[in-house]
């Protein structure tokens, strides 16, 4: 992994958004008023809700001046965390999994229909421009290995067909469905339940 | 007081301090990397290890508080290889390139590896590549060869108070840069060169100049601002290679301006090396001879009167005194000034033109007035360390007119007179802001006291401090912000010429054509037409005054001579020799011994000693005459208007500096372009 690079089509100006601006208030006001740059990581989140997955230059001086930093302090984060996308990444955003218990369950095959259907490397958008995908490290769902996460959304037990489906969908500018793919409730056992059987709640 | 054991010995610290400083009072070096006594620790570069008692693990003295009864180990081999993984560590990525390294010979990687490093390396795998950054054109960087321990980074955003450096990336990635790699818009970037314990961030106009140990060095004092920094001046041969800071922890602690530090290669450009005559409008070349005879004859060919002298920025205190014996015993004339505008001074007594509060009181202070000044452009070092003590003791500071960005935040309150008025008569909230307060001062710069509204805006605040008792002996809240190296010393030994009624009477009189013959002592920064005057310009560049001059003295520069120079506190440094002058150009004080034998009118001296024990009689007996007298003045009204200042572009010597120049126009797309300050 190097530095990501910072996109040369850049817009001219970065607002958020009403709602977003209501959001914004609400993280500043978890921290105390002089420890406001706290708040840092939540905006550049919102950030990238807001700016289909990347933050451009106009809002790290946006975000800068919202919480009294200098620039740079706001872009040495975005460089830190490989969540931050510096140049645009398209409105789906695919991040594959790929460490060890993915990996064994079929990981690779899922790379290789991404590179296949989106573009040939990471980081690069889809004919389109509607989509992109990258390798990413564990995203903590291992029992439904292997998935992938789209913008805010996980996609579990995938397999070649279910993957091809899902990025069909996604080439044409439409979300499918996140969840597991064979349709088990979130990290329940795929026969159903096994234990715990008189329990309504469990 | 608490007690640690280093190395079975025990010694007694001060209570905060950390386990590195404590190691150092027991007198072990302890190598380090990272920390730096001015800057916050950071604690990542793990150089310092060191052995502590039930400690599995060595631990970071940097980092470490010293605690009472603490055992430390500092010499163990427990320690020493714990020193060396580090050090393996370090040089596992950096580049084996110390022959081409400007850095070499003062490399702090250098040395310790000579005492931590191994003989070669285990690794087989290539070294990482970092793509070189741009910082303006006086830092040159070469960042494979950065270690991270930012420094520079702390510099930047701590002392000089200018939040542009960071470090982007994480892990094996992580690289030193600036915002978008724009220009580091300080005035004292050049200090992260210093800071930089590698060769990562080197001096861009030095590069493949010299090796340290090729240098002369001279340990001297700096004349680009009245602030009179210690320096080091690198020469070799003739030429001044660099400049760099000393450390002098009462003026300008161990930084120094890019100005002070790389505006010497003005000292190779533009000089005057011979002297010349304007013959049929043309400068031509002369003798020594023919200068001087021609001198003389033009000198008695005027009435007294009608000659007049004008004592330049960067002048020492021999040649301005004894120009001063020169006008008065050799022409008979008073007509002598230091100033260059109509800048009000009231030389009765010496705590009226000196910063009497010191540079070191400013950080005791607890209220800050600036009046018409802007120290970040005219005292770097001086704003530097009012920074400091807004970092440390979050002082109040407010200013009357605005000076723009100062590098912290400070309240404007106006730019009238009438504002001083309303605040010496109480009825302004600052009022109460100044009495409640212990050790307020108050800064008053050359634009307040600029033309009519000067006397006022000076006499008018000393009375209100005096009142309310803020001039005592131990602590003087007056202070006044001179910009020039000569000036306070021209007035200590009497370069001016004021009548009762008016200050400035030799201004009025320049510009009724009353003097017929100028003699320009270094003398630059002209404000006067020349008309029909006949001028003799002495000095050495060939700026402003050698332009429209009749007769050129070549003289020497503040590196080729040893000179007294008072900075604004009032303090008196000598400034040595470190280079000669080029060519013909002799030192001033001889022009003038040689000027009085000619007209066979001795000055009175025989020697620079000599001349140097009258002009010393002079300062005692003006710092020994205490009196505090105050004058009553009328209110005048006007604006307190901060002058814009051309920082890279202020004397002779910065003009004929290429990096200044460079660096000026940079400092002019900042304007335009220039990053908005955050908040």
């Amino acid at each position: 992994m190097t530095i990501k690079k910072i996109s040369k089509i850049q817009p001219e100006t970065f607002e958020f958004s009403k709602d977003n601006l209501l959001e914004v208030e609400k993280e500043v006001k978890k921290y105390p008023k002089e420890k406001k740059a706290s708040a840092v990581i939540a905006l550049l989140y919102l950030v990238q809700k807001q700016n289909d997955n990347w933050i451009p230059l106009a809002a790290i001086k946006y975000v800068a001046k919202l919480l009294g930093l200098p620039y740079i302090q706001i872009y040495e984060v975005c460089t830190f965390y490989s969540m931050f996308n510096l140049s645009p990444v398209g409105k789906y955003f695919v991040q594959v999994c790929t460490t060890t218990p993915c990996m064994i369950s079929g990981a690779k095959k899922i790379v290789e229909i991404c590179k296949k259907n989106i573009s040939k490397n990471q980081n690069e958008l889809s004919e389109n421009k509607l989509c992109s995908w990258t390798e990413v490290e564990c995203l903590g769902a291992c029992v439904n290995a292997p998935m992938m996460q789209i913008n805010q959304d996980y996609f579990e037990d995938l397999n070649e067909n279910k993957t091809k489906e899902i990025i069909q969908t996604l080439l044409e500018d439409k979300m499918p469905t996140p969840g597991s793919a064979k349709n088990r409730k979130n990290t329940a056992p795929e026969t159903g339940k096994t234990t715990l059987l008189e329990e309504k709640n469990a | 007081m608490p007690k640690i054991i280093v190395n079975n010995k025990e010694v007694e610290f001060e209570e905060g301090m950390t386990v590195l400083q404590a190691c150092e009072l027991a007198g072990e070096e302890i190598p380090r990397f990272c920390y730096h006594e001015r800057l916050s620790i950071a604690g990542n570069c793990r150089m310092c290890l060191v052995e502590m008692e039930k400690s599995s693990k060595p631990i970071a003295s940097c980092a470490m508080p010293a605690v009472d009864g603490m055992k430390i180990k500092t010499n163990t081999p427990f320690v020493d290889k714990a020193r060396k993984g580090v050090m393996e560590f370090l040089l596992a990525n950096h580049p084996l390139d110390c022959p081409v390294c400007d850095q070499g010979g003062e490399c702090d990687l250098q040395d310790q590896s000579l005492f931590y490093g191994l003989d070669n390396s285990r690794y087989t795998e290539n070294k990482r590549k970092v793509k070189e950054k741009y910082m303006g054109p006086l830092i040159k960087t070469i960042m494979t060869r950065c270690i991270h321990c930012t420094r520079c980074i702390r510099f930047a955003t701590e002392v000089a108070g200018i939040p542009e450096l960071g470090a982007v990336g994480r892990g094996e990635d992580t690289e030193i840069t600036t915002y978008l790699e724009k220009s580091m818009e300080s005035e004292l970037s050049a200090n992260v060169i210093d800071l930089c314990p590698v060769g990562a961030l080197t001096s861009k106009p030095y590069a493949f100049e010299s090796r340290p140990w090729d240098l002369k060095k001279t340990e001297t004092i700096d004349v680009m601002d009245a602030v009179g920094s210690n320096i080091r001046v690198d020469t070799y041969g003739w030429e001044v290679k660099r400049v760099l800071p000393r450390v002098n922890e009462d003026i300008n602690e161990e930084w120094i301006s890019d100005k002070t530090r790389y505006a010497c290669d003005g000292l190779l450009k533009q000089r005057l090396d011979t002297p010349y005559i304007r013959r049929d409008g043309r400068l031509q070349k002369a003798s020594w001879s023919q200068a001087l005879k021609l001198l003389i004859s033009k000198i008695k060919s005027f009435h007294p009167n009608e000659i007049a002298g004008l004592v330049g920025d960067l002048t020492d205190l021999e040649m301005i005194y004894s120009f001063k014996l020169f006008l008065e015993k050799c022409v008979g004339s008073k007509n002598l000034e230091c100033r260059q505008d109509r800048i009000y001074i009231n030389p009765e007594e010496r705590m009226n033109y000196i910063f009497n509060s010191s540079i070191n009181g400013i950080e005791e202070s607890d209220f800050i007035l600036l009046v018409g000044t802007n120290p970040r452009l005219e005292a770097t070092i001086l704003n530097a360390r009012i920074r400091k003590a807004y970092v440390k003791n979050k002082i109040k500071i407010y200013s009357i007119g605005d000076p723009g960005d100062l590098t912290y935040p400070y309240n404007n309150i106006g730019s009238s007179t009438s504002i001083i008025r309303n605040i010496v008569s109480g009825k302004h909230e600052i009022y109460t802001k100044i009495k409640k307060s212990k050790k307020p001062i108050i800064i008053i710069g050359e634009s307040a006291l600029y033309g009519k509204t000067g006397k006022y805006v000076f006499e008018e605040l000393k009375n209100f401090l005096f009142n309310n008792n803020f001039i005592k002996k131990n602590w003087n809240s007056l202070n006044i912000l001179t910009q020039h190296a000569s000036r306070v010393g021209a007035i200590d030994v009497g370069a001016y010429l004021i009548d009762e009624k008016e200050n400035f009477s030799f201004f009025d009189k320049l510009d009724n054509d009353d003097f017929k013959f100028v003699y320009l002592l270094g003398a630059d920064n002209i404000s006067f037409e020349k008309k029909d005057k006949f001028i003799v310009y002495q000095g050495s560049h060939g700026d402003k005054g050698a332009e429209i001059a009749d007769i050129i003295l070549p003289g020497a520069a503040y590196t080729e001579k040893n000179g007294l120079f008072v900075n604004l506190e009032g303090r008196c440094q000598s400034a040595y020799k470190a280079s000669y002058p080029p060519g013909e150009a002799r030192e001033d004080w001889i022009i003038f011994k040689d000027l009085a034998n000619m007209m066979q009118k001795p000055l009175g001296y025989n020697n620079v000693q000599n001349l140097k024990e009258i002009i010393d009689k002079i300062i005692q007996s003006k710092i020994n005459n205490e009196i505090s007298k105050t004058n009553k003045v009328d209110f005048v009204e006007g604006n307190i208007l901060v002058k814009p200042i051309d920082y890279y572009y202020t004397n002779s010597i910065a003009r004929s500096s290429k990096v200044m120049s460079e660096c000026r126009q940079i400092s002019k797309k900042f304007l335009f372009t220039g990053i908005e300050k955050a908040s």
